[in-house]
């Protein structure tokens, strides 16, 4: 039986994104202005780490979906974890088109462009909604989890044409945010250092939401066996109950 | 495998011929949504001239959608999904077949849009060679895509509802390249656009989808 409590591991992954969050969050409110973009050059601290983490959790999703394809490496839990981590990658994705909204609105003077970037990324939250949706349909869990494990082998596709995007067609959105690691890139050493601590938070945040809804998933199962269990000996009382009677 | 593909795509079609679902509902569903583009966009203003390509991919791939789903059908009735296991025929052949099918019903359900589309938007006819180009090599990459995702969720409950929110997502690079490839044929769109490179997407996006569809139609077909 799966603990409802958290293990150790969660609860220092939580602590850590917690603490990762909030050191961000302080970092990025002490950036100073830019001429250009006044406050809103802050929201560097979490735009790109939101997006990153959405690339991470949907390519994990493969990984796992490509395990339980597997023979050899076929799990039940392959398939939770491809679950559970594409449920956190649609979270980062909505997020980041979000934030990035919010952040086109005051620089692009349009909340909305349909620039391969953007319209990539709303096409990637709509592919991974549809195999959430086919992950919820009531069928036999195998056949479930095989179906899904091919969605999800497809929807991947979609994550690195995205991240290149930017470069392969002319776009609104800037490059590729870890290029501008290159000396000699406009972005200040201050910014960079606040992107990267952004990344490391958004990834600790993002292990933790995998791992506690790994669990949850697993109760839910859990839950599932038991309740069956339960009518089926209530049917069988019922039964015997007739039979007296 | 080309052999097995040859007849699945004959059933499929001799199904299609006999049953008359494709001509009698799918057909005038994509015609009606012609008409009904017409009623939302003021037909007198040139309006529906100029946005005539992205109307008629807009109908083809919702006509999609219902072929596709129709395909599906076809097996998973009556234990069809396991006969079709253990008649020994080969997955990738079987996918190729299927889409084969789809494939050939579009393109007519193309030819009669095309010629709504003419008639009913008054549109001038330009460019036949590379529409024609076009619409093949769209038509392949839908059927492709479609009959994957068909086979996907086939047999469960909600696949009615699932299909479109699974396959349209997937298929919106072929109504973004076909349209701008069509409207560089029929000069209806943005001067300068090159109907070849639009051309070359399609095509990429079809031999994936091909691919992937060959690759996966086996593990799919296999489940109990």
């Amino acid at each position: 039986m799966t603990s409802v409590r958290g293990t150790a591991v969660s609860l220092a992954l939580g602590v850590a994104a917690l603490v990762s969050l909030a050191a961000t969050v302080g970092l990025g409110l002490s950036l100073p202005t830019t001429v250009e973009q006044d406050d809103y050059s802050r929201l560097i601290a979490i735009h790109p780490g939101l997006a990153w983490a959405s690339y991470v959790a949907f390519g994990v999703t493969a990984l796992a979906s490509l395990a339980w394809l597997w023979p050899g490496t076929r799990s039940r839990t392959a398939d939770l974890v491809a679950g559970a981590s594409a449920e956190a990658g649609v979270v980062f994705t909505a997020l980041t088109l979000l934030t990035g909204s919010i952040w086109g609105r005051p620089t692009w003077g349009t909340w909305w462009v349909w620039d391969a970037r953007l319209t990539l990324s709303a096409l990637m939250l709509a592919l991974y909604l549809g195999y959430l949706a086919l992950r919820r349909v009531p069928a036999d869990p195998d056949t479930r989890a095989r179906r899904a494990a091919v969605a999800a082998l497809l929807a991947v596709l979609v994550v690195p044409l995205n991240h290149f995007a930017v470069e392969w067609w002319r776009t609104l959105h800037q490059g590729r945010s870890l290029q501008q690691l290159d000396p000699g890139r406009s972005l200040d050493g201050i910014f960079i250092g606040a992107m990267l601590l952004g990344f490391l938070a958004m990834s600790l945040v993002y292990a933790w939401f995998v791992v506690t809804r790994l669990r949850t998933l697993r109760l839910e199962s859990e839950l599932e066996d038991v309740a069956l269990d339960l009518a089926l000996t209530e049917r069988r009382a019922e039964a015997v109950e007739a039979l007296k009677a | 495998m080309w052999r097995d593909a040859l007849l699945v795509a004959g059933k499929d079609l001799r199904v299609e011929a006999r049953s008359r679902v494709a001509t009698n509902q799918v057909l005038p569903f994509a015609v009606l949504v012609l008409v009904l583009f017409a009623f939302a966009l003021e037909p007198d203003r040139g309006v529906l001239r100029t946005a005539a390509a992205g109307l008629f991919w807009v109908a083809v791939l919702l006509a999609t959608v219902l072929a596709v789903s129709r395909s599906a059908a076809l097996e998973s009735g009556d234990g069809g999904r396991d006969a079709l296991r253990l008649s020994g025929l080969d997955p990738a052949g079987v996918f190729l077949g299927k889409a084969g099918a789809v494939a050939v019903q579009l393109v007519a359900l193309e030819l009669v849009l095309g010629v709504g589309v003419v008639v009913l938007y008054d549109l001038e006819p330009a460019g036949l060679g590379t529409l024609a180009v076009t619409a093949l090599v769209a038509t392949l990459g839908l059927a492709a895509a479609g009959t994957l995702y068909g086979a996907l969720a086939s047999g469960l409950r909600v696949r009615e509802t699932l299909l479109p929110l699974l396959l349209l997502p997937v298929v919106a690079p072929v109504l973004l390249a076909a349209t701008r490839a069509s409207e560089a044929a029929l000069g209806t769109g943005v001067v300068g656009i090159d109907a070849g490179e639009w051309v070359g997407l399609l095509a990429a996006f079809a031999v994936v989808y091909l691919a992937a569809g060959v690759i996966a139609f086996g593990p799919l077909l296999e489940e109990g």
